[in-house]
């Protein structure tokens, strides 16, 4: 492996694992369940979509040919976070949950 | 005949990629075995895809890729800066955005793209489909937000799924 | 250079699992535990990743996709069951 490969990987893995723990960090340190929601969703998503770009290019640079199944993952993860945030933050409504915004007129109202 | 046997023409040359993605080869054998599971897995799933889809510019459609993938880092970043900053200071929101859009496809891709990107959630879809709920993590103006999600991701959206 | 960031990387998904679990255990409204089992999981996958890289084997990544695909439909059917009370209806 290069020395530049180097450099670039532990760039990548070094950008992952601080990203998932500001994600965590967020997930822990904010006040209500709506702004908690941001963290895990942005930051988390980022950090393992990077680490996972650090493990393609690590076992596609081993020379036993190009890895490019970690490309799935990230896609995956890119499209289901969203849904699980958005799918979150509508139960959070549901429930009428206390909030540090204005919470709109309607909020709450069972719906289908 | 043609719409019948083939009723997701995009769908088979995705599910096959994801196939090679999947097994980690190019094989000749893989590359027939996924083009197969993509013509026959929207064959059984017809009825979970009512409406076709169609593309109409994808080079809009590529641009608007690229814009997203640069926003979420830059949202990243943001978000990061605010998390680490004093809790106190955010300026939580929730925003009422009206919506242009009517195909069920572009609204959820609308959602999902504000989810990932600056700062925001999307939270609910009215009953109606007129307007998407959104929740910001620091918004310091509501109209700046409502313009830019409208002007950054839903007209493009638009130009490309519907006409 | 790789050899002295790893254990840097661990420890930061360790300390993120950790902050996870206390978000998880602390709750306090059901939302707020489902988002924490949530990143729990996606956690964990960035914990496999870290570890196959760092053994070298490619053997982690079908683990850390099936927790991927696991963990989402444990996210949706549980707020599924926050939204309606049931899960299949």
């Amino acid at each position: 492996m290069s020395e530049m490969m180097d450099y670039v990987l532990s760039f990548l893995i070094l950008t992952g694992a601080v990203f998932t723990f500001i994600g965590s960090l967020g997930l822990a340190r904010l006040r209500d369940f709506y702004t908690r929601l941001h963290g895990p969703t942005k930051a988390t998503t980022l950090g393992v979509g990077s680490l996972l770009v650090a493990s393609a290019v690590y076992f596609s640079t081993r020379g036993e040919g190009v890895s490019l199944h970690e490309v799935l993952v990230t896609l995956f993860l890119f499209i289901t976070a969203p849904v699980s945030a958005h799918l979150l933050a509508k139960a959070a409504l549901h429930l009428r949950l206390k909030s540090l915004a204005k919470a709109p007129e309607e909020a709450g109202r069972p719906e289908t | 005949m043609f719409r019948r046997l083939l009723p997701h023409p995009l769908l088979t040359p995705a599910l096959a990629a994801v196939w090679l993605l999947l097994v980690n080869s190019a094989a000749p054998g893989h590359i027939v075995l996924g083009l197969f599971l993509g013509w026959a897995i929207p064959l059984f799933t017809l009825r979970f895809w009512p409406e076709p889809v169609r593309i109409r510019r994808p080079l809009t459609l590529l641009r608007f890729v690229m814009v997203v993938l640069y926003d979420i880092v830059v949202a990243n970043l943001a978000v990061a800066r605010r998390i680490l900053g004093r809790p106190e200071r955010l300026r939580p929101a929730f925003v009422e955005v009206p919506l242009a859009l009517t195909s069920d496809l572009a609204i959820s891709l609308l959602a999902n793209t504000i989810c990932l990107t600056p700062g925001t959630v999307s939270a609910r879809l009215a009953p109606d489909r007129a307007s998407l709920l959104v929740h910001g993590l620091d918004v310091a103006d509501a109209q700046a937000l409502i313009h830019s999600i409208k002007q950054r991701y839903e007209a493009p959206l638009k130009e490309v799924f519907e006409c | 250079m790789l050899t002295s960031v790893i254990p840097i990387a661990f420890a930061l998904v360790g300390a993120a699992l950790a902050l996870t679990l206390w978000r998880l255990l602390a709750g306090p409204s059901a939302p707020d535990r489902i988002l924490a089992l949530d990143t729990l999981y996606v956690n964990t996958v960035a914990l496999l990743v870290l570890l196959g890289i760092h053994l070298g084997s490619a053997l982690y990544f079908e683990a850390a996709l099936l927790i991927a695909l696991m963990g989402f439909v444990g996210t949706v059917a549980l707020c599924k069951y926050l939204l309606r009370g049931d899960i299949i209806e």
